[in-house]
């Protein structure tokens, strides 16, 4: 939008605004930055020179040191694991429910509805839950991680909303030609989703990668951890990222403890980092899709 | 519907698109196992669940949980740490991202709003694991960068991690700091939709950037924010309970501990399910009140409220 609008008020504002905005800009991405550059610093620079962006003595002991069992490896593996197994359950669970619920016709759909939208006011809490996964039998197993989560109600509502939008015409032009329910699910309508698939394709996903609190409830094997369990372990709880020591190499020199956080910091954080420019190129749209339109 | 709807039974129109009713299948069993099961589980609030009798054979015993739990100290302190949080989170976090859009709208260069915004999204995809980890690695007394400066300017540390005093405002920076960009989006979309029209229109009235941004800019958004405000009111129990646990420890507990937390406390780590089951029973029914009568309340003033 333009505005003609020019005074002395004005440019001050706007020169107040800008250096506002860049300083909070800012603080969103130097804390990953200056943990990047200490988890390659050595001890000593880490409490000598304190704020630094660029390491003087570049080292990779810290990653040497978390990588040398395979501790964190496996953690990496389950998370990996449940993130592409978890989203693919995500997708099709969210996909064959939303169409259905996308048409207008469907006898029984507001009953449906209210069924979806019901839980996202009233649960019946955290034990009941924990008890259900118990009764499964899916404890200490990582399938409950998966299926609990198969469909979040917000997203299965935006993406009901979306293939709703999509004109009726097409529909009928593809039944005129002979083509199933089905095969215009498949054929028609998620080829024309592809930009709100990949948003929570990539949202599904990002909740996996970042989930913490089900892990901790529900998972009490220490090698079924995912990452960021583990991540909490060796950060807050300051215990061992080799987990056992008994079986290191003598001769291998532990770095400083602050450096080995930061590095497991960076490992926990890198994935979302490098999967952010494709994100972020969705998002916003996605976001808007399901806000404005309600 | 057309004439020829009506003309079908729903029977046949149920027929004719059973492949509809084939796909909700996974999703129903979905809402069915792992919505509906537990809200029934809830029901465990009124009973003394033993493990060795299962649900159906554990005895009810009614409101008797319920009485314990108000009965208990521990009940003023969770009810006053997590309404404490919640009315900072209202006070401080909540205007954080109007004012934050406000200001991102008045910046002209796109390539420069384009690349603020692209930054200030990146905290809300960081894990709360993280940005906890982040407040530890910088905050400890350890060689934390924050103390290691207190130190050299002050020769004194501060444990911030451990200290009641510091809890909270360490709960509202991260979550400034991590969710105040993100919520931009919502009210940047409202902000797209205001007609220019109108601001050409106050600018030959004479009016200056704050109050083009007081008359017309904030009473076009007012809609989207009560909406927000809504929501989050139906939330005030809600204090993001991995945050708090991360950040919780026994020396803050105080001021730390907090509905939430406190179920899986008794619930999880002492296997008290019923009586947990019912301090969570008791959140949830005062969290759906909340929403509905301050929707009512939206309404009555004249807003279109949620529902």
């Amino acid at each position: 939008m333009t505005r003609p609008y020019k005074s002395v008020s004005g440019t001050i504002f706007d020169a107040c605004n800008y250096l506002f905005l860049g300083a909070f800009a800012l603080a969103a991405v130097l804390p990953f930055l200056y943990i990047i550059a200490g988890s390659f610093a050595s001890d000593a620079e880490l409490t000598e020179r304190a704020v630094f962006l660029i390491p003087e003595t570049f080292t990779f002991a810290a990653y040497e040191y978390i990588f040398s069992t395979d501790t964190l490896l496996r953690s990496i593996g389950v998370s990996v694991f449940v993130t592409v197994v978890g989203t693919a359950f995500n997708l099709f669970f969210t996909v064959t429910m939303a169409y259905p619920l996308a048409r207008r016709a469907l006898v029984g759909r507001n009953l449906l509805l209210n069924l979806v939208i019901f839980p996202m006011l009233f649960s019946g809490g955290m034990i009941p839950m924990y008890l259900v996964i118990r009764e499964l039998h899916l404890l200490d197993s990582l399938w409950a991680l998966i299926l609990p989560g198969a469909i979040n109600s917000f997203n299965l509502i935006i993406v009901k909303n979306f293939f709703q939008e999509l004109p009726p015409e097409l529909e009928e032009a593809a039944k005129i030609d002979g083509c199933t329910d089905l095969g215009l699910l498949w054929k028609i309508v998620l080829p024309l989703s592809k930009p709100v698939l990949a948003t929570f394709t990539l949202f599904y996903a990002v909740s996996h990668w970042n989930s913490f609190f089900d892990a901790l409830l529900y998972i009490n094997d220490p090698s079924k951890w995912p990452l960021q369990v583990m991540l909490r372990q060796i950060v807050m709880l300051s215990q061992s990222a080799a987990g056992d020591l008994y079986n290191m190499d003598p001769s291998f020199v532990k770095p400083p403890d602050q450096s080995i956080k930061m590095a497991v910091i960076v490992v926990g954080t890198i994935p979302i980092l490098l999967v952010y420019p494709f994100l972020q190129k969705h998002f916003a749209k996605g976001v808007m899709i399901g806000s404005v339109k309600g | 519907m057309t004439g020829k709807d009506q003309q079908h039974s729903i029977l046949t129109r149920m027929r004719r698109e059973k492949w509809m009713y084939v796909l909700l299948i996974p999703g129903l069993l979905y809402f069915l196992i792992f919505k509906y099961v537990p809200m029934w589980g809830a029901l465990l609030a009124f009973k003394n669940y033993q493990p060795f009798l299962g649900f159906f054979k554990s005895e009810w015993v009614g409101f008797e949980h319920f009485r314990v739990f108000f009965a208990n100290p521990e009940f003023g302190m969770l009810l006053s740490n997590t309404l404490m949080l919640s009315f900072l989170n209202m006070v401080f976090f909540f205007p954080a991202p109007i004012i934050l859009a406000l200001l991102l709208n008045e910046v002209r260069l796109a390539l420069f709003k384009r690349t603020i915004q692209t930054l200030i999204y990146v905290p809300h995809f960081i894990p709360m694991v993280i940005v906890a980890s982040l407040t530890y690695v910088f905050l400890t007394t350890e060689g934390g960068i924050v103390n290691e400066y207190l130190y050299k300017w002050t020769g004194q540390k501060i444990d911030f991690l451990s200290q009641p005093d510091w809890f909270r405002p360490i709960i509202i920076l991260q979550t400034i700091w991590k969710e105040c960009g993100w919520g931009t989006i919502i009210f940047l979309a409202a902000l797209a939709a205001v007609d220019v029209e109108q601001y050409e229109a106050a600018i030959m009235d004479g009016a200056n950037r704050w109050k083009q941004i007081w008359h017309i800019t904030l009473p076009s958004i007012s809609s989207t924010i009560v909406i927000l405000l809504i929501l989050r009111m139906g939330n005030v129990l809600d204090n993001g309970f991995e945050q708090i646990y991360l950040m919780l420890n026994p020396l803050n507990r105080s001021v730390a501990e907090v509905f939430d937390t406190y179920v899986y406390m008794v619930g999880i780590t002492q296997g008290a399910f019923s009586y947990s089951t019912a301090v969570g029973l008791f959140k949830s029914i005062v969290g759906i009140i909340l929403v509905l009568g301050t929707n009512w309340l939206a309404k009555r003033f004249g807003h279109s409220g949620l529902y």
